[in-house]
């Protein structure tokens, strides 16, 4: 079966720096991706490349079939078949929601407006937000604003949707049903690539798990092979830094308590 | 198109006088400007409410009318009451004038610039009205309004071509003169933008390194 | 039968009229093309081509180090000696003071577009907007409110820049009323209606400028 996306011994540079190293990474369709590393591994900027936001400098990068490091590549194209959710949502401020979900369905591709409007009701009401429909951006909570960021990128009908740090500026209580919302997307099938630091996550939702280290994919393997058996160093010391909190000794009880 | 640089060169003794003009009057009118907006400043500083009042009175007055008509009013007006001033005399006013106000205001900014913080501490330290003015709001006002003054004190450099007007015979002066006598327009003015750029083009980039060097002290401390 | 004092001036009203319009037609004309101009400089700088910027980059540099006074001249004695024909002294004004103009309102169109959080282009691209797209619904109404009240300052700049004209012959306010002054003599009078004049015109400018950079710098 042939990926959706292929990257082939995909390069890019940062002035002198090389970001990414000789990526080689295939997304089938309906399959759940989360990307995992350490802090300036390239995951963000991976995924950056694949809709067009970063320049590659060489190797392949392949979707659905079609090479986009091409001159002749249509961005604004892959852009609405490639849609991505960043971590500090973007909402525009000077739209309503509605505007800000019709957009892209009205102006890009010149759909009908009723049509278009239906749809991004629809959304909205899955996620719970129908009754927001009207509001501004500021007036919203940065759960609530985050969760409007992915119905805007989903009316625009994509066949892949990125997240990037999604949850990362949110309040810890606003994270749960923002990830909800993912977690619905990839029940219903939706090819998602997803870069996260919420590892308990990471485990429930991903189908394959790749951990970057310093530009380079280390390990690709399915989430419980990974959380549990993880074959390279790197990937062994990045973990233990987040199991670090779990495996933190409880408080021994104060001597008064032992009294009572 | 050639040149006559034989004729060019002949002039340039010229025209080195001239930049000595623009420059005198410029700096002079930089010096007055300064001392105007500094007592401007002190006096706002202390608040006294009819004194403010009365300062952005005169800021309002000088910041919105053209620098050509009050050149004019004060050289052809002032005569009328009396008052017979040089050219040179009515530039160097009516540039203190202006540059005055646009001064103050970039003190004023400076002042209020500085954080109130900084007065409490240095009254709780005991300072006296003088000694704060002098010790911590001057320094700290002045730092910050460093790039806006120097950004004024070129536009007062370059506005020293209007008083060409008055017959002050500094670099645009010159160069019509010559024009007018010898008819070599090209060469005069080509000679004039040069000048303009050799003069006034190193300011302004300076200027801009001394933007970006005072912003990277702001966020370092 | 031309008297002194308030008279005088009722009198001449007609003529300052035409004076005035001349005046206020430069600087009308000259805010109009100086904001088209200024918008299109802000925008195309912010696309950050390598040679449309040093292109740009010399235009803005050259209005810089060269005074407005300067390029009057320029361009009113340069024009016939480069192309052969001579220009109009108010054509001359309206071209100087509307590339000046543009230069000014571009660095303020473009330090608002450069202040707008750099995720609202990354989103407006991802949804699939072109860069006119990107520019007309995301980036500039965003950037409105904070290019008003500087650019209203530009304006006020040009309405004063643009008594310079009559240096280059062009017959307006200022004109009208040197000529009063030689029949009349009522200088004091003449320069201090004109000093007034461009008072009222510019002080409302500004006083608006600052009370839209107030009400405008909470949202």
């Amino acid at each position: 079966m042939s990926a959706l996306i292929e990257f082939q011994g995909f390069n890019k540079f940062f002035g002198e720096q090389q970001v990414l190293k000789d990526i080689d990474l295939k997304v089938a369709q309906g399959e759940v991706v989360v990307i995992l590393g350490p802090s300036g591994c390239g995951k963000s900027t991976l995924l950056r490349c694949l809709n067009g936001l970063e320049k590659a400098h060489g190797g392949h990068l392949r979707f659905a079939g079609r090479e986009l490091l091409d001159k002749a590549t249509d961005w604004r194209q892959v852009r609405q078949d490639i849609g991505m959710v960043f971590q500090s949502y973007h909402l525009f401020p000077h739209m309503s929601v509605l505007d800000n979900i019709l957009l892209g369905p009205l102006k890009v591709q010149k759909r009908d407006r009723r049509e278009a409007r239906a749809q991004a009701e629809a959304l909205l009401e899955r996620v719970g937000l129908l009754d927001k429909r009207d509001a501004f951006p500021r007036q919203l909570s940065g759960g609530q604003q985050q969760r409007i960021a992915i119905v805007r990128s989903l009316c625009m009908n994509p066949q892949v949707m990125l997240f990037d740090e999604v949850t990362a500026a949110l309040d810890p209580e606003m994270v749960k049903e923002v990830l909800q919302v993912i977690q619905g997307l990839a029940r219903d099938g939706m090819t998602l690539l997803i870069v996260t630091h919420e590892m308990a996550f990471a485990r429930a939702v991903a189908d394959r798990i790749v951990f970057m280290d310093a530009g380079r994919i280390l390990e690709q393997h399915p989430p419980e092979t990974f959380f549990t058996n993880p074959r390279t160093a790197r990937a062994q010391q990045f973990l233990e830094k987040f199991s670090f909190v779990e495996a933190l000794p409880k408080k021994a009880p104060t001597k008064e308590l032992e009294l009572l | 198109m050639t040149l006559d640089y034989a004729f060019i060169l002949s002039t340039l003794p010229a025209f080195l006088k001239a930049v000595g003009v623009t420059l005198q009057v410029g700096l002079i009118a930089i010096a007055t400007s300064l001392l105007v907006a500094l007592i401007n400043a002190t006096i706002l500083v202390f608040r006294t409410p009819y004194l403010q009042r009365l300062i952005g009175l005169y800021v309002e007055l000088a910041r919105n009318t053209p620098l050509l008509i009050q050149l004019f009013f004060v050289y052809f007006a002032l005569p009328a009451l009396g008052l017979k001033i040089s050219g040179f005399a009515a530039a160097i006013i009516t540039m203190t004038f202006l540059g005055g106000a646009y001064l103050t205001e970039v003190l004023r900014a400076g002042v209020e610039a500085v954080p109130t913080a900084q007065l409490e501490s240095g009254r709780s330290i005991g300072l006296s009205h003088w000694q704060l003015l002098r010790h911590v709001i001057l320094p700290q006002a002045g730092i910050l309004s460093l790039p806006s003054l120097f950004a004024n004190f070129i536009f007062l450099l370059k506005e020293t071509t209007v008083v060409s007007a008055v017959a002050v015979p500094e670099i645009l002066y010159t160069t019509k003169s010559y024009i007018a006598l010898y008819y070599k327009t090209y060469e005069m003015l080509a000679v004039l933008t040069l000048i303009c750029v050799l003069l006034f083009l190193p300011l302004s980039l300076l200027l801009s390194r001394l933007e970006r060097r005072l912003q990277h002290g702001q966020f370092g401390s | 039968m031309a008297s002194s004092g308030l008279e005088l001036l009722w009198v001449s009203l007609p003529q300052l009229g035409k004076g005035a319009a001349q005046t206020l037609s430069i600087s009308l004309l000259s805010i109009a093309f100086s904001t088209l101009g200024g918008v299109l400089y802000g925008v195309l700088r912010t696309l950050d081509h390598k040679w449309l910027n040093a292109v740009l980059r010399l235009y803005l540099e050259l209005f810089r180090a060269i005074p407005v006074l300067v390029w009057l001249y320029l361009l009113f004695f340069g024009f016939p000696i480069f192309f052969g024909i001579s220009i109009p002294s108010f054509t001359c004004a309206v071209l100087v003071l509307s590339l000046w103009g543009a230069s000014e309102v571009g660095e303020v169109v473009r330090g608002a577009l450069h202040s707008l959080p750099r995720g609202q282009r990354e989103a407006g691209l991802s949804i699939g907007l072109s860069d006119p797209q990107l520019y007309g619904y995301v980036l500039l109404p965003q950037a409105l409110k904070r290019m008003t009240p500087p650019t209203i300052n530009v304006y006020t700049r040009i309405i004063k820049t643009s008594s310079l004209a009559v240096l280059i012959g062009v017959v307006d306010v200022i004109k009208v009323g040197q000529q009063i002054i030689e029949r009349t003599y009522e200088s004091v009078l003449i320069y201090g209606a004109l000093f007034l004049f461009f008072f009222f015109i510019c002080y409302p400018l500004s006083a608006a400028s600052r009370v839209l950079e107030r009400r405008w710098t909470q949202a």
